[in-house]
């Protein structure tokens, strides 16, 4: 049965991420939570992981998740189910709808979708960040300095490098950040 | 054939960071080098893959594959886009769980935790920056924000899929809205 539910969580996430990477992160999120496949703190690591090598996210998700849940084969078939989605609907693109990107009603759904997705991947980011930064009754104290060096290093990075901080830099930085005071 | 197989194996192995990456990367390839697709062939094919769902580098495999040899050429392109990752994120996968008990990753991974909160809401102000500045999509916007932050910190569920869709609906809604009120 876990074939079955691989298959089908990672063929929704497949037909409704819309906007990359960062647009199917809270998907993944909520799919993977509700059939509890990952815990909170894996699925963070998960994405980490996903970002500091190389290919497409969503597949890289899907492999470990598969492969975490139901081995090779799972891999395999949670893989296929995220790719299928694009392959299809590409093919239909250039095969039979070849202007439906010129299609009025078709830019009115994604004019609605993509405010709504950019909501919805602030407000995942901005509740990691706070779950990281308390714990059972209170405040995580040494998480808040580590955030707040972090963002110092994306504000500081930006004005005086001229350009966005690479998620690879950023994961490195908080890695050693995070051997740093683990030490203390 | 094997060609475009082994191509898109070669920019899923180099592309880190996600789709706008890549594209930078299959331009590069399939427009300057092989001069497969031409430029403009290249904007269109971004355009459709910003407004279709799934993975940009799926899109942009497919679509290339398709162009140059049909059926057979999207999937020897697709799967050449995805093998790399898959292979090195199984490889990963089997030993990710052992990892974790050796002290000086659980503690880097604790930091790596903190920053892949930042990423996704340093992702999503990016976005909202390139947010047309009207009326509509602040609305939208405004709303969904709200809804999720309530359904993560107050723990009623709302699932993300629904509320696209609802948004996609009323996207529809206004349009037609909006065209009444012209004529």
């Amino acid at each position: 049965m876990i074939y079955l539910q691989l298959f089908l969580g990672f063929l929704q996430i497949g037909i409704f991420a819309f906007g990359g990477a960062y647009g199917a992160i809270p998907l993944i999120r909520d799919v993977v939570m509700t059939y509890g496949w990952l815990s909170e703190d894996q699925l963070t690591y998960m994405i980490a992981v996903s970002e500091s090598t190389p290919g497409p996210i969503m597949v890289n998700m899907a492999t470990y998740i598969g492969s975490s849940q139901a081995g090779v084969l799972g891999a395999v078939i949670a893989t296929t189910a995220v790719a299928i989605p694009s392959f299809v609907i590409i093919l239909i693109v250039s095969t039979i709808l070849k202007n439906i990107t010129d299609n009025p009603e078709f830019q009115a759904v994604l004019r609605g979708i993509k405010p709504c997705i950019v909501g919805i991947i602030l407000s995942t980011g901005l509740y990691m960040i706070i779950n990281n930064c308390r714990m059972d009754g209170g405040l995580n104290r040494v998480n808040i300095v580590i955030t707040i060096i972090l963002i110092m290093f994306i504000l500081l990075h930006k004005r005086f490098l001229k350009r966005k901080a690479s998620p690879i830099h950023l994961i490195i930085f908080a890695a050693v950040l995070g051997v740093a005071f683990g030490r203390i | 054939m094997l060609e475009l197989f082994l191509t898109f194996a070669k920019i899923g192995c180099f592309t880190f960071g996600g789709g706008y990456a890549m594209i930078s990367l299959i331009e590069d390839i399939c427009v300057t080098k092989k001069k497969w697709i031409t430029h403009d062939e290249m904007m269109n094919m971004t355009v459709i893959a910003e407004s279709t769902p799934g993975p940009i580098a799926i899109n942009c495999a497919t679509f290339v594959g398709y162009k140059m040899k049909g059926l057979k050429g999207a999937f020897a392109a697709t799967i050449g886009v995805i093998l790399p990752s898959f292979l090195i994120i199984y490889v990963i996968s089997c030993f990710l769980g052992n990892f974790m008990e050796i002290k000086v990753v659980a503690d880097a991974f604790r930091g790596i935790k903190l920053a892949v909160g930042l990423l996704i809401f340093n992702a999503g102000l990016g976005m909202l920056s390139n947010m047309k500045k009207k009326l509509f999509p602040r609305i939208i916007f405004c709303t969904s924000m709200l809804l999720m932050l309530c359904s993560e910190f107050l723990g009623f569920k709302i699932s993300t899929v629904v509320m696209m869709m609802t948004a996609g609906v009323i996207g529809l809604i206004y349009n037609y809205v909006s065209e009444m009120r012209k004529h």
